[in-house]
């Protein structure tokens, strides 16, 4: 990257900035500081504080105490329209678009000062000379939701530039992105530093604050434990360490690999959507996985993985092809009987399909077996023994929850987690299915969750494991397939997997044309 | 100073007994505002409408005569809320309930005299039945929705049974009214004008709230209600138990017409629309959909719609000031239970007082 130079006035300066929500203190006394032209990297863990600091950074909260001084002067930044007209703009993780409109449309809507009638021609041609300025490719006239996640991230970007933000701040922006996206979002966040403008973004990856960054700022519990310059950094562990406040396990025990015979087997799977014109979402899909065995299906968000699950677990039906559990054909089964036939499935969206948020600890632990002879009889749930139960996988997956009767939703995301995969793994009947099981987890409730899947493989049962995260597969899986575009590119075992030819598969590159 | 809300840390137990209580209080508050402006004298009138409810032996069996079609209409209209199924029909399943007695009652006289009420009440819960079931049906296969269908088929049944009435099963004597059921086959009265619909009622309490709190089915009404698709995953079937759900909340509320029929009016005519059915989605909603929470909160309601009776009689103040009492005692409480949840925040420039 090209070196900064520091200038008297940064261009944004965070001084002391306290944030407290209810048990929890956010940020304590937090500096942050930017320059022009700079790229800081917010490191840390999930829960660390960094997007609450940065949320307040764009008017969505206000600090308790503390000063914000944009370009030397104090700011009062109480929304997020009083940060865009300081030139600082944010491009949170889920998109802010509206996907049946066009990409011009979707740029200048909820824009102030447009006349009644926009002068679509002329935005057409400003938004095709600063997509040409940066290298950011779209077409205006695209409908969004027929632009890809890398695409869409563009538009994002697109929009913040057309409003004339100087400081763009981005979150996980590479979690959506195949790796040659990724290199490309790196060249066009090159070209607007060129121009002068800076840019903030979180991120828990450690490689990524070492590609893109000047600085690397590390926040741990709410307060800041480190800034320094990225090139000073020696070795990723010590970034990791810093994160973490500890040791952290970068390889896993597990035992050696026993396949043992085939537990589930799908062939030739074909689905079609239901919505958008009967797309194609899974494309003669087949494989077959062997209990204590853990097979990976890699590919970016979107690519059918998550139909892929569902149709395995009886949520969603295929129009052809045939699903075999153990043996036994349960092609378009009910969730029940799949679930009998001894399918644990983790979801994707643990929030709104893993967890009732409204119910206790307590009672979603006993969701799966609520409807055994051991939480119940004769149809009436057995009460104290629910209590046992509950209290006895609380504490062998150490959930930290103030008591078994507290509502799910008020715990945090890792202890949600690990609600899920308690009840999951302890109803275990030989297939578990865990899709993104550490999305958005902080490193140590990820290891914790990687080394419980691995355990089950262990113990002789089959598991699918789908992720979006490459160095997870890696790191977990016996073998790895790649999903694009609803078809399996190809299936492999891991220690023959490289990561750059699993990153042309997943961007959908034929294994010929590698 | 800035007010805030600031999300608690697990739901308050305190607030979830004290916003009811607080808000009713409120309500009447607001209501002595809307009385005052009418220049009536809100102590005078609210004590005056105590004594119609409340006042003797005989204004406490009017009170409890109401209260029963109320607690039951509560009871159905819960069991759906709790799928967040919003039923407002039970006001057509119990007419389509009062329909179903009346049609045996004149009807089926093949029957020996001691099986006309049985059978007759039986008929009147499967017609309850029917009507909830139709938009049940109609929600879980094709998604249509249910408020609308189930406003619709109100209009529908109120309509059918007006026709009834008024042609086609009309008394040969009078200008409305069926022919009133035979007397051994009505409900029989255990205290003045209370009928054995009260058995009915409490009894009905006491297994709902078994059902609900102790059972499989209940914890599964539970989970879809609160997220339909982590239901789902796991392995809750949707669409069976949101029939099962309307199946039963008609079936209850055909099952209070009948008793009513068969214990008060003893007739299917004018008025069979009494409302009830439309109050029980207040009683449910405000009794958070606890079955035995539910009884009083109907026998508030009902001493509501005895005492303002009152109010016409003694103050010559409009009947419909209790409906308006009625309505605002919901706004205080839909809008004090974000306290449960949430607590206030009053910020001054030094000082920090939260509650």
């Amino acid at each position: 990257m090209h070196e900064i130079t520091p200038e008297d006035t940064p261009v944004v300066r965070m001084v002391g900035i306290t944030k407290r929500f209810p048990g929890v203190l956010a940020n304590d006394s937090v500096d942050l500081t930017l320059h022009r032209g700079e790229v800081l990297a917010l490191l840390g863990e999930n829960g660390a504080g960094k997007s609450t600091l940065m949320n307040m950074l764009v008017g969505l909260y206000r600090p308790d105490t503390g000063d914000i001084y944009v370009h030397g002067k104090l700011a009062e930044i109480n929304s997020p329209q009083d940060s865009m007209a300081l030139g600082i703009g944010m491009i949170h993780q889920e998109f802010m678009l509206v996907g049946n409109m066009t990409v011009a449309e979707n740029i200048i809507l909820g824009m102030k000062d447009l006349p009644l009638v926009p002068r679509i021609a002329e935005i057409k041609k400003n938004i095709t000379d600063l997509s040409k300025r940066y290298g950011l490719q779209v077409d205006p006239d695209k409908t969004v939701h027929d632009l890809s996640v890398g695409e869409q991230q563009r538009v994002e970007i697109l929009k913040l530039l057309y409003r004339g933000a100087e400081i763009l701040i981005l979150d996980e922006p590479t979690a959506v992105l195949t790796p040659g996206e990724a290199r490309d979002l790196n060249e066009i966040l090159k070209k607007m530093l060129q121009e002068g403008k800076s840019a903030i973004f979180i991120t828990h990856k450690m490689d990524e604050v070492m590609e893109f960054s000047h600085t690397v700022q590390v926040l741990r519990r709410g307060k800041s434990v480190n800034v320094c310059p990225t090139s000073s950094i020696k070795r990723i562990q010590d970034l990791a360490n810093m994160m973490v406040g500890r040791d952290i396990l970068f390889s896993l025990d597990r035992g050696p690999f026993k396949p043992g015979e085939i537990l589930l087997e799908a062939k030739n799977l074909v689905m079609d959507s239901l919505v958008g014109g009967g797309k194609r979402v899974l494309d003669d899909v087949s494989f077959s996985l062997r209990g204590g065995e853990i097979l990976g299906i890699a590919g970016v968000a979107g690519n059918g993985q998550q139909q892929l699950t569902e149709a395995l677990t009886g949520l969603m039906m295929v129009n052809g092809g045939q699903v075999f559990i153990k043996g036994k054909d349960h092609t378009n089964k009910t969730p029940l009987q799949i679930i009998k036939s001894g399918v644990s499935h983790i979801p994707a969206d643990r929030g709104r399909m893993g967890v009732v948020g409204d119910m206790s600890v307590g009672d979603n632990l006993s969701m799966k077996k609520y409807r055994t002879k051991e939480l119940s009889d004769h149809s009436i749930i057995k009460r104290s023994w629910v209590r046992l139960f509950a209290e006895r996988l609380i504490e062998t997956f150490t959930i930290k929850t103030p008591s078994q009767d507290t509502s799910v939703k008020f715990l945090s995301g890792g202890n949600i987690q690990k609600t899920i995969l308690a009840r999951e793994i302890d109803s275990c009947g030989g297939i578990l299915i865990a899709v993104y099981p550490s999305r958005g987890l902080d490193v140590g409730a990820t290891e914790a969750v990687r080394q419980n899947i691995i355990k089950q493989r262990d113990m002789g049962n089959a598991v699918l494991l789908v992720s979006e995260e490459l160095e997870e597969l890696l790191m977990v899986a016996d073998k790895v397939a790649v999903m694009f575009e609803g078809r399996i590119m190809d299936i492999m075992d891991v220690k023959d997997a490289k990561t750059e030819e699993l990153g042309m598969l997943m961007a959908g590159v034929e294994r010929g044309e590698i | 100073m800035r007010f805030s809300l600031e999300k608690r840390d697990s739901k308050s137990r305190k607030m979830t007994i004290l916003v009811p209580i607080l808000s009713l209080l409120l309500s009447f508050l607001l209501g002595a505002i809307v009385l005052g402006l009418n220049n009536a004298n809100p102590i005078q009138t609210y004590s005056a409408m105590a004594k119609g409810a409340f006042g003797s032996q005989s204004k406490i069996q009017f009170t409890l005569v109401k209260a029963i079609p109320l607690l039951l209409c509560g009871l159905a209209v819960g069991i759906a809320f709790r799928l967040k199924f919003w039923n407002i029909g039970a006001e057509g399943q119990y007419v389509s309930g009062a329909i179903g007695i009346t049609w045996v009652m004149q009807f089926w006289t093949f029957l020996p005299n001691w099986m006309l009420l049985p059978v007759g009440i039986l008929v009147g819960v499967i017609f309850g039945a029917i009507w909830g079931g139709i938009p049940g049906v109609l929600k879980a296969q094709w998604s249509v929705d249910e408020t609308l269908a189930t406003l619709m088929l109100n209009y529908i049944i109120i309509g059918y049974a007006e026709y009834l009435y008024i042609n086609a099963w009309k008394a040969p004597r009078g200008n409305m009214g069926t022919v009133r059921y035979p007397e051994f086959a009505w409900l029989p009265r255990i205290w003045g004008r209370v009928h054995a619909g009260v058995f009915f009622a409490l009894i009905l309490v006491a297994v709902l709230w078994f059902v609900l709190y102790k059972t499989r089915w209940g914890f599964e009404l539970n989970m879809i209600g609160k997220n339909q698709r982590a239901a789902r995953c796991q392995g809750v079937s949707i669409k069976k138990n949101i029939i099962v759900a309307m199946l039963i909340s008609g079936g209850i509320a055909g099952l209070a017409g009948a008793i009513d029929s068969a214990a008060v009016t003893h007739q299917l005519t004018k008025g069979v629309d009494a409302g009830y059915g439309f109050t029980g989605i207040i009683i449910a909603w405000m009794s958070g959909l606890n079955p035995i929470v539910s009884i009083f909160i109907a026998l508030l309601m009902a001493a509501l719609e005895t005492g303002s009776d009152a109010l016409q009689i003694t103050l010559k103040l409009p009947a419909a000031m209790g409906e308006v009492l009625q309505g605002l005692i919901l706004i205080p409480l839909l809008a004090g239970t974000v306290f449960t949840e949430y607590h206030l925040r009053i910020q001054g420039k030094h000082k920090e007082i939260s509650t």
